[in-house]
Parts: C-alpha cells; structure tokens; sequence
C-alpha cells in the first residue's frame, strides 16, 4: 500500500481513463461510475459475484464480446466497450 | 491445438490445487494446473493484479523449481471434455491463446465456491453487490474509502468483508446476519474447540466494536432512483429499519461448485439449503475413479480444510501414499467443516422476500411471477427462459435451490460461454485420430 502503482492508460467507450497498475477492469469501471451492461429490460447493471460467476460485469475488451471485467487486469491500450 | 498429456490435472489453483499440485510434483509426476482467473490463489489468496499473494509462494516456489513438471495454465476455463475408455474424461479447456485438450491419469477438482445470493426487492440496483462481490472488487483496487456500506445476509464470510471494507476507510453502517445469536452458539462452541480459529475470530470480532451488529435481521428491500441510495432490514418480530447506504454487500453463504465434477459423473449430495457438494472417500477420490475432489467443492470448510484435503488428494492421484500425518490433518478439518455446516442455516423468511416484480434470473430479466408455479428448474427454464443466459444458472439456480427445493439441473456443456474454435476441436478428425492410437 505504500508503493505508487504505476498507471495504464485504457479507453472506455472512447474515452481515455487512467488506471492503477493491476487493477481489475471491474474495479476500474465501477471507480468512473459504474457503467458496465443493461439488462434484457434496459436496466443498468453492476457487478455482483465480481469473481467471474454471474456474468453481471461483462463488457467488450480489444473486440471480445462477453469478457468478465472482474476477471481482466487492466493492461496499456485497452479498449472497451460497455453496454450502455 | 495444443494437447497436454500429464499424469495429474488440477482444475482450480486455490489453496487446494496449490496443495495438491505440490504433492504431485514432489511425487515425480507431471501436473497442469488450471484456473479462470489471471493468477493462482483462488478466493481466498486473491492475487493483486497479476503478483500472486504471498501465502501462496510456499506452493508455487516449490513449483518453480521443477518447471520441467508443471504447466500452469491461468484465465482458463474448462468447457467440456470428452469421454474415453481408459481414463478419467479429457479436458477441453478455453485457454487466452486458444483450445487445449488435457489428458491426465488423473484429475483433481479444487473448483471452490461461490456466494449464495437470495433475490429481493431493489436486489438488482446498482450499489447491491455481494459480500464476497465487494471483497473482491476492493482487492481489485477499488476504492470505498468514504463509502456508506451495509454488509448483510449470512455466514462468516460478512464480518471479514466489513473489516476489510473498515480497513479501506469506508464507513460500514451496519453489519445484519440472518441467523439470530442463539442459533449461532454451536458454532461458537465449535470454534472455541480450536484456539486458532477462535483466536482469529476474536481478533476480527474486536476490530468489528464500532460496527453495530445486528443479529436475527436481514435486507427486505433496496431502494433507489438509478442506483442504491437506502436499505430496509426486518428482524424476527417484524420491526424494520431503514439506513441510508452507498453500497449494501449481501450474500447468503457459500456453496460448493460442483458443475464440472456433475458433468464428469461424480456424485453430489445435499449440503443444506439446496446446495450440493462432491462425494469423496478417504482418500479424496469421487465416485469416479481416476477423479479426486478437494476443498471447499467437497463441503464448504475454508483454506485449512482445501490444504488439508489437497495434501491427500495429491499423493492418492500420483499413486503414492499420502502421510498419515496428513490423513489425520484432513480428519481433524473435515470434523469442524461438518460441525459447521448447518451452522447458518437460513430462516424460512428469506424465502417470502421476492415480490411477484422481483428479478429471478439476472440474465435474462424472468420475474418471479413468471415462474413462481412452475415445477422444477426445468419447467421454469422451458417457460420463462430462467437459467439459460451466460451464468448458465449458477446464480438463479442456487437461490431457487433454497426458495424452492428445486435440484438444479445436469449441466449442459459448455460449462462456460466459449467460442466455436474451441468447440469445433471436439469434433476435430485431429482429436480422434489422436484418440485411436
């Protein structure tokens, strides 16, 4: 905890957005507000295992549909797409 | 197509495939090792990005040194596998460069578990996310310092994840476990039975003495405009209370995650409240030969007990004789895991919380006025669609497991969602001339 982590920089549905060094894409994403997926019925949803069960935290990383975000660590360039 | 032939396949690299696969190496044998997520650890001995937790250097150090043995395959799933006639079935696994078929002599499942969620009124608003949801998200580096957090539902698992969201600076409102004080005494005898784990239980309890505790009570809905702005929580008498919250972490215990050794053909037996765990002997072995289960897969018991099956487990899949030592050891935890396992035991109110509005199935949106009357699992699934989105039951069918007493159904492959590259090897004239020789 008393280490700087270093920052990667991601893009998340076009925007560039600075992230601590071995964060999970989850974490990052709920930290810039928590947009992740709507449901069926257009409800905005967030995760809730956050440990690569319930498929809530799924998003489009480097073109790949149905990625967990819980389950991503953030690397240098990533692109993501959220379902909003 | 990469195909790994090993003596000993361990899915799962929590504290008891680390365990085991220790063993195994140490026995002569070769071993793939296989978890979904980015590094080794499991839950417990979650890794920080991709640096793995301290605890588990011990097992991956001794690992390292004979990396001719090992293949540590991580963020790879197994999908399917296929039958064959001299051997536990081959694993299909969905690897990040692609499919990988691994024969193995034997297999070990360390597959862990994953939190029960109860549905409610508002359970569905962003700001609702589980106990062990939130623990992993904060290791994940996010951050709650200045949060309003309400930890809520049952098991130990909740005062961990209020000290850990205390440590991180958030506020934690209120601490609500279902189970009243009374019905937790057995517990509390049976952890005084073991001075380190009480020791550890009371450390965590005195680190909790700013939290108010409330015992018998549990969430009965979430409100909100776009996300989580207040939690309501109901005792036994019928009073409620509501408290104003930025995050409610709620989860409803632990249960095993037996999809894949159910698809092997192991046998699975009740585990309380609609969960299921995996039948082992005495030497970790399931009722298919060849397949060995450890862990919280074989009864939820945590990291003594995953370590201590795993050490036997180990030896018993690469043919050797695991210490008696070691034997006693498993003893010893598999005792307390079953002295507690109906500890926590959730009251018959949860199962009165859905509203007919309330969300069943979070994939895909069923309501539980939409299967309320069916049958079974099955039935619910042919009318409403329940079940047959991306978790592939695992959350809908766990709670219904409890709010129903509906057994869920077989698994059907792919356990997880996977592409058609991976499938098609299958099928593959490669795999089966492979197979004839």
């Amino acid at each position: 905890m008393a280490e700087p982590k270093p920052i990667v920089r991601i893009v998340v549905d076009g925007e560039a957005v600075p992230a601590a060094g071995e964060s999970t894409l989850a974490a990052v994403l709920m930290q810039r507000g928590g947009e992740f997926r709507r449901s069926v019925r257009g409800e905005p949803r967030q995760p809730l295992c956050a440990m690569g069960t319930c498929f809530e935290c799924r998003v489009t990383v480097d073109g790949a549909p149905h990625v967990r975000a819980c389950r991503v660590i953030c690397r240098d360039g990533m692109v993501v797409e959220t379902g909003r | 197509m990469r195909r790994l032939d090993v003596e000993v396949a361990i899915v799962g690299a929590g504290p008891g495939g680390l365990a085991a696969a220790r063993d195994v190496v140490d026995a002569g044998c070769r071993v793939a090792l296989v978890d979904d997520a980015p590094a080794p650890g499991g839950q417990i001995w979650r890794a920080m990005g991709s640096r793995p937790a301290a605890e588990t250097l011990p097992f991956l150090g001794r690992l390292a040194n004979q990396p001719e043995r090992v293949c540590l395959l991580t963020a790879t799933q197994i999908v399917d596998c296929l039958p064959r006639p001299d051997g536990p079935p081959v694993l299909l696994a969905d690897a990040p460069d692609g499919p990988v078929h691994i024969s193995a002599a034997s297999l070990i499942l360390a597959t862990g578990a994953m939190e029960r969620f109860l549905p409610f009124p508002g359970w569905t608003l962003p700001g609702v996310v589980g106990a062990g949801g939130l623990q992993a998200l904060i290791k994940g580096g996010f951050e709650v310092a200045g949060q309003r957090v309400v930890v809520a539902g049952s098991g130990p698992l909740l005062p961990a994840v209020a000290d850990l969201a205390r440590r991180r600076g958030a506020r934690v409102v209120a601490l609500a476990e279902q189970a009243t004080r009374r019905s937790l005494l057995p517990f509390a005898r049976t952890l005084l039975r073991r001075p380190d784990k009480a020791l550890q239980a009371a450390g965590l309890l005195m680190r909790l003495m700013g939290v108010a505790k409330r015992f018998g009570a549990w969430p009965v809905r979430a409100e909100g405009d776009v996300r989580l702005e207040r939690i309501t929580l109901r005792d036994a008498s019928g009073g409620e209370r509501t408290l104003e919250c930025d995050f409610l972490a709620c989860g409803f215990g632990l249960v095993p995650r037996v999809a894949l050794a159910r698809l092997l053909g192991c046998q699975v037996e009740d585990a309380g409240d609609g969960a299921l765990r995996v039948v082992v002997d005495d030497r970790q072995q399931t009722s298919v030969a060849g397949i060995y289960a450890v862990g919280e897969a074989t009864g939820v018991g945590g990291v003594d007990k995953a370590i201590a099956e795993g050490r036997v487990a180990g030896p018993a899949a690469a043919g050797a004789e695991p210490l008696p030592a070691h034997l006693l050891a498993r003893d010893r935890e598999r005792r307390f895991a079953d002295a507690i396992a109906f500890s926590f035991a959730l009251r018959p109110e949860l199962r009165d919380l859905p509203s007919d509005d309330t969300i069943i199935c979070r994939c895909e949106d069923v309501p539980w006025r939409e299967i309320e009357n069916a049958a079974s699992a099955r039935d619910a699934k042919l009318n409403s669609r329940c079940g047959m989105g991306p978790c592939q039951a695992r959350v809908c069918g766990t709670a219904l497991a409890f709010l129903r007493g509906w057994t869920p159904e077989s698994p059907r492959p792919p356990l997880f969602p996977t592409d058609l590259r991976t499938l098609s090897t299958l099928y593959s004239s490669e795999t089966h001339g492979a197979d004839d020789a």
